[in-house]
């Protein structure tokens, strides 16, 4: 029999895949790079304010002046300096809150799935209780509880998302412990511990870093969201959330100040989304 | 004049190799062809072929289908399932999964006469009852109102083989009817395909791995090896005296039913070979020309 | 038989989530900094105003005590008093129910409607740039969350091309002659469709937002079953009987691969209805979720309890709902 050669079709799905993999990447590298540097880059200080130079609009459009790029909020504020330095806050939330919520979740879910047993009915009821919140009022009530702030929102990002993590992991480490290696490996004589850890998380890993990704960009999102509602950091700070807030208020009178911080938003979550997609399509033998 | 006639079929795997070699085959009109070869050789994509349902991943190349002299392959494909569904019927291999878990028996049976053939639904339904007592089912009127889960495999081959006869096919192409079957069920099974074949008076191709089937049901064969028909003649001929190397050793690799404790041959690496050569030569042949 | 055992065994593990919520949200909030009883009495009040306010509404007890108060309370259908607008819970929450309801129904049917159109015309188109096109749209609608989509259509519905209306329920100058407060199902029910017509304008970007991403989940899953489906025997043998393309994947296909999606939806619509509380704020649109919102920002205690209690209730039930939807759609369980 002849071999079957692959069909174009497919490496050109691999193509755009992978193309999808390096310009989210490249785009989430950028920002890393813009927000590390941010006092350097931004042309103004985000803070400043001068009511004389109000809703000016970006550098394109009639009455736009020199150096305010993409135009002035209301109080005069540089539109395109606070952008780069809501980076900051987007991107260690990011990075903080997703790591901290995969580390607890991941584990959670790994023990409960290889355990059984009575930790496994203790995890997954309690997975029940949080799947019946909603979750953004669940996370603008502990906001309240916790009081605004960069390790507030981390904390409520943690407290709620875990599970997303925790089911999945669980079920692929119940899947995992049913099958034959490791029931060899408990043979020949690794403990409980010592499978849990060598045997089958090696085996999850792809799918806790997708998921992982996938939790980066809902992290940006959730922050956004909180400053949306004014209950992010505090109110002077430069977020994305809290501009978008800002710019839907005024969206008729400058709808620059709504547009640019929702595009680079926009693009960010797609980045990180797009970039766990891409790796999962690649790598990941579980979710795909 | 045959009522199907494939010349020179040639398919192949979209970019890929040849899955059958310039095909040429007649079945009269009421006549048993039986197409044999091993798994993989092609005797079902020629039923495939002919019924429209090659998968997207396999083109047609080259031939004709002709199906009372109208060659299937140049006709728009709309015009071209109309005529099928018209004419030809299939039978398939595995009861379980042919028919559609979430429709009741009745309108599988009816759907192609209601909504190709245009009849009166309480006229398809009498027809549907009619067609279940021929292929010997006990309570015709509990079995339209069931799901096919709640019917066992004999059953639902009985059903699929009366739904194959519903609208008066002239060409039924049967594709391994027995195979999923239990050995207890399969010979029922088979006398009841030729029985309504010879009541019926249809032309039927009939797809199987078994050359002890074939001596029962067909009046000719095809053999078939790599997408190639090695040998074609009628049943009488064949088990007398099979002309090519191939069938005679695939005949010998068949447990006679006559005499079950005669030794079986496997065919021998010579016979396979010398046929691989042939194969060979004829695609070589075809870049050639 | 099945479906009893499905229904006791889910009720139990129903009522031990819901308490689990109630536990969870009545101690989260006693944690709230501000005193709310301090924050409704206007400035100047003596501390005696605020015990006395406070020994009204129960809050000077221990917190067992006003936890068992409040359950039994809840047993009985009392969900408490207000503290901002002294009103019962109840009352209020119920008000706004309708609401949050239409929203979430209609944005649910967004989604089926959009997302089962782009699952047919890809299984339909499948291999060519048709599936594709669809395939990409689909990638994007789920990379982003419902939020985002919200301020992307304000933008292009309610600024560029402004033909809905970005904020409220309904014109607020326009004469109600209604009784429910499901507007949108009693002005139908009213003919009266200057009404109607009105309501779906303040509707539909919400929803849309809403739908959106749930719309690339439908599209996607339902797709990839399609795809399955079509190459099952029985619609080859569908195929040989003389039916179109089209006709295959809707009459035999599309009841069998839409059984698979339906679960995963009804977990998804969830998603969605907790999607509303944003969304809502977004649109300053009078349902549920705003009111919870603004419950927080007032620290009205028994108002959040009662949202939360409520939402989770019907998270709870739609995913009963759905579960019981499986079994009767599914001719195998049901004789089973």
């Amino acid at each position: 029999m002849a071999e079957a050669k692959p069909l174009d079709g497919r490496s050109l799905v691999r193509r755009r895949a992978g193309l999808r993999l390096w310009l989210s990447a490249g785009w989430l590298a950028l920002l890393c790079a813009v927000a590390l540097l941010a006092p350097w880059i931004a042309p103004k200080d985000p803070l400043a304010q001068d009511l004389f130079l109000g809703r000016l609009p970006p550098f394109w459009v009639q009455g736009a002046e020199p150096g305010y790029w993409l135009g002035t909020d209301s109080l005069g504020r540089d539109v395109l300096s606070r952008i780069i330095h809501g980076a900051r806050v987007a991107l260690t939330v990011a990075l903080v809150a997703g790591t901290i919520t995969c580390l607890v979740g991941a584990s959670l879910g790994l023990i409960a799935g290889f355990l059984r047993g009575w930790v496994d009915l203790v995890i997954s009821r309690l997975i029940d209780i949080w799947m019946a919140f909603p979750p953004v009022l669940f996370s603008i009530l502990l906001i309240a509880v916790l009081g605004p702030g960069l390790l507030s929102i981390i904390i409520a990002i943690v407290v709620i998302d875990w599970t997303r993590f925790a089911r999945v992991v669980r079920a692929e480490a119940m899947a995992q412990g049913a099958m034959d290696y490791v029931a060899s490996a408990r043979v020949a004589g690794r403990g409980r511990l010592g499978t849990m850890v060598r045997e089958i998380l090696p085996n999850v890993l792809p799918t806790i870093v997708v998921l992982l990704t996938l939790e980066m960009g809902i992290a940006v999102i959730v922050e956004a969201i909180l400053s949306f509602v004014n209950l992010s950091i505090s109110t002077d700070d430069p977020t994305w959330g809290g501009m978008i807030s800002e710019g839907r208020t005024s969206v008729h009178q400058a709808w620059w100040v709504l547009v640019f911080p929702l595009i680079t938003l926009f693009l960010t979550v797609l980045a990180f989304s797009q970039l766990g997609e891409g790796l999962k399509d690649r790598y990941d033998p579980v979710l795909r | 004049m045959s009522f199907l006639s494939i010349r020179n079929l040639s398919v192949r795997l979209k970019k890929g190799p040849s899955l059958l070699r310039r095909v040429s085959l007649d079945v009269a009109a009421g006549e048993v062809r039986g197409l044999v070869g091993e798994s993989g050789a092609g005797k079902s994509m020629i039923g495939k072929a002919v019924l429209g349902i090659l998968p997207p991943s396999i083109e047609v190349t080259g031939g004709e289908i002709l199906l009372d002299g109208v060659d299937l392959l140049q006709l728009p494909p709309a015009q071209r399932r109309k005529r099928i569904g018209a004419t030809c019927a299939l039978i398939p291999q595995d009861p379980l999964t042919a028919l559609n878990p979430s429709h009741r028996i009745g309108p599988q049976i009816t759907d192609r006469l209601v909504d190709i053939l245009g009849w009166t639904r309480p006229d398809a339904e009498t027809r549907a009852r009619e067609l279940l007592a021929e292929v010997q089912i006990a309570d015709p009127d509990r079995v339209l109102r069931s799901y096919p889960h709640e019917l066992s495999g004999g059953m639902r081959q009985r059903i699929l083989i009366a739904s194959a006869f519903a609208a008066e096919p002239k060409l039924i192409v049967a594709d391994e009817p027995t195979t999923a079957l239990d050995v207890t069920v399969q010979k029922q099974i088979l006398k009841l395909i030729a029985g309504m074949q010879a009541r019926h008076n249809t032309a039927l191709l009939f797809v199987t791995h078994d050359l002890g089937v074939v001596s029962k049901v067909c009046q000719k064969l095809s053999v078939l090896y790599a997408g190639m028909v090695v040998e074609d003649a009628t049943v009488a001929d064949f088990f007398a005296a099979p002309r090519h190397a191939y069938s005679a050793a695939l005949l010998a690799a068949t447990p006679k039913y006559t005499d079950p404790s005669a030794g079986l041959q496997p065919v021998p690496d010579a016979v396979i070979a010398a046929v691989q050569a042939e194969v060979a030569a004829f695609d070589k042949g075809l870049a050639h020309g | 038989m099945p479906i009893l055992r499905i229904l006791l065994v889910r009720l139990l593990t129903t009522a031990i989530t819901l308490a689990g919520v109630a536990v969870i949200v009545f101690f989260v909030i006693r944690v709230v900094p501000g005193n709310p009883i301090a924050m409704m009495l206007p400035p100047g009040a003596t501390e005696e105003d605020i015990a006395r306010l406070s020994a009204l509404y129960g809050l000077d007890k221990p917190l067992i005590a006003q936890f068992g108060i409040w359950v039994s309370g809840v047993l009985q259908g009392d969900f408490g008093t207000s503290i901002t607008t002294r009103q019962p819970v109840l009352d209020l929450v119920l008000g706004r129910l309708p609401a949050t309801l239409e929203l979430s129904i209609m944005a649910l049917v967004m989604a089926m409607i959009l997302g089962g159109a782009a699952a047919l015309t890809g299984t339909r188109y499948r291999g060519g740039r048709t599936e594709g096109a669809i395939d990409v749209a689909n990638g994007m609608a789920l990379s982003v969350p419902d939020f985002l989509w919200g301020l992307v259509l304000i933008l292009l519905f309610g600024v560029l091309v402004p033909v809905f209306h970005i904020s409220g329920r309904v014109t607020p100058s326009l004469d109600l002659p209604f009784t429910t407060n499901f507007y949108l199902f009693e002005s139908l029910l009213r003919l009266r469709f200057d009404l109607w017509a009105d309501i779906v304008a303040h509707m539909f970007m919400p929803a849309l937002a809403l739908a959106i991403p749930l719309a690339a989940i439908i599209g996607q899953l339902l797709k990839q079953s399609l795809k399955e489906t079509m190459n099952l025997d029985y619609v080859t043998l569908a195929r040989t009987k003389g039916y179109g393309e089209t006709r295959v994947i809707l009459r035999e296909a599309l009841r069998n691969a839409a059984l698979p999606t339906l679960t995963l939806v009804g977990v998804q619509f969830t998603f969605l209805i907790g999607g509303t509380v944003i969304i809502e704020r977004l649109f300053s649109y009078e349902g549920l979720g705003n009111m919870a919102i603004d419950a927080v920002i007032n620290r009205d205690l028994p108002l959040i309890q009662g949202i939360v209690i409520l939402f989770a209730v019907i998270f709870t039930a739609v995913n009963l709902i759905v579960d019981l939807l499986y079994t009767v759609l599914n001719p195998r369980l049901r004789h089973g």
